[in-house]
């Protein structure tokens, strides 16, 4: 398998490349993530796994005891060809608050991130927009619709979010190309507006 | 909508990931990000190489891909590929272009290539 794709040129970057951006799509379990990265990667979507071992979560201070557990995070990617110099990978990673090590190697020189929202499970997107501003990550918001999902005003899902003002809320369909591009353009021009007002 | 699991006793062979990196959790140089785009030379002996450097050569002399990249492909947890580039790098047969190149591409602009390089897609 690894020679077959090995052999494919395909996957390869333009020789043309010389800078690749990264941007993050993050939510809770089974809310598009993975669809959303598939609709858009020009390449068939990657995993890459990593072995964390970590304090248990239920660790007890007091009797001075700590248990360790390994788990395997996943991180599935894909990857866009922008221009001939420019390629953007786009990764979806677990919001999974443990998973400190992996968020410290996702982030780092990340632009920003998309949080895919579920409108019948708001209430789990908290735990990863609070990892993105632990981490100081700028974010939008896209709810992926659903079929049969309940459909919500936008102020009363701003609201359920406790989103800031200026928090882009988009609403898009992980699984439609030009839906999902555009989730990612908010996100980008939002980007554009932060970094515009950090230099005035 | 995540892929089907991957059967890892099938993939990775029987060899412990540390055992592929001597032991090391940690690469020789600390420059490794997940976007880092990597680069084989195909001038230098392949000889001497450990199976799994073998197999990173193999497939990065095909042509640039990133770390992460790499590592989806070879099927090798992220922490052992970079330890494997960075004893590549030092013995000269890979060589990386930095993710952030803030210094020659401003952020602004950086986010301004992107913006219309994904109108574009429309």
């Amino acid at each position: 398998m690894d020679s077959a794709l090995a052999s494919d040129g395909a996957v390869y970057l333009r020789h043309s490349v010389r800078t690749a951006a990264k941007l993050l799509v993050v939510g809770h379990f089974a809310v598009g993530k993975t669809t959303f990265v598939g609709t858009l990667s020009e390449i068939r979507p990657l995993r890459t796994e990593e072995t964390m071992t970590q304090a248990g979560a239920h660790l007890d201070d007091l009797a001075g005891t700590e248990s360790k557990t390994t788990t395997t995070v996943a991180m599935d990617f894909g990857r866009l060809t922008l221009s001939d110099s420019l390629v953007l990978y786009l990764f979806g990673a677990p919001g999974q608050k443990r998973f400190t090590r992996l968020w410290q190697d996702m982030t780092r020189g990340a632009l920003g991130a998309l949080v895919l929202a579920d409108t019948r499970r708001l209430e789990q997107s908290f735990d990863v927009m609070g990892l993105l501003e632990e981490h100081g990550l700028p974010y939008a918001v896209a709810v992926n619709h659903f079929d049969g999902a309940p459909v919500h005003p936008e102020e009363e899902i701003r609201e359920a979010l406790d989103l800031l003002p200026e928090t882009p809320l988009v609403t898009c369909d992980a699984r439609d190309r030009v839906s999902s591009t555009r989730a990612l353009i908010s996100l980008v021009e939002y980007l554009q507006t932060r970094t515009a007002q950090e230099y005035a | 909508m995540t892929p089907p699991r991957r059967d890892p006793g099938r993939d990775r062979g029987l060899v412990r990931p540390y055992v592929v990196t001597d032991g090391r959790a940690y690469p020789t140089r600390n420059t490794f990000d997940l976007v880092t785009l990597v680069m084989a030379h195909g001038d230098r002996p392949l000889g001497g190489l450990s199976p799994e450097k073998r197999r990173l050569m193999d497939l990065c002399l095909g042509g640039a891909l990133s770390v992460a990249e790499v590592s989806g492909h070879l099927m090798l947890p992220v922490s052992v590929v970079k330890v494997l580039l960075g004893d590549l790098v030092d013995s000269g047969h890979i060589t990386t272009r930095s993710p952030i190149p803030s210094a020659q591409l401003p952020e602004a602009q950086l986010l301004q290539e992107v913006l219309d390089g994904l109108r574009a897609r429309l």
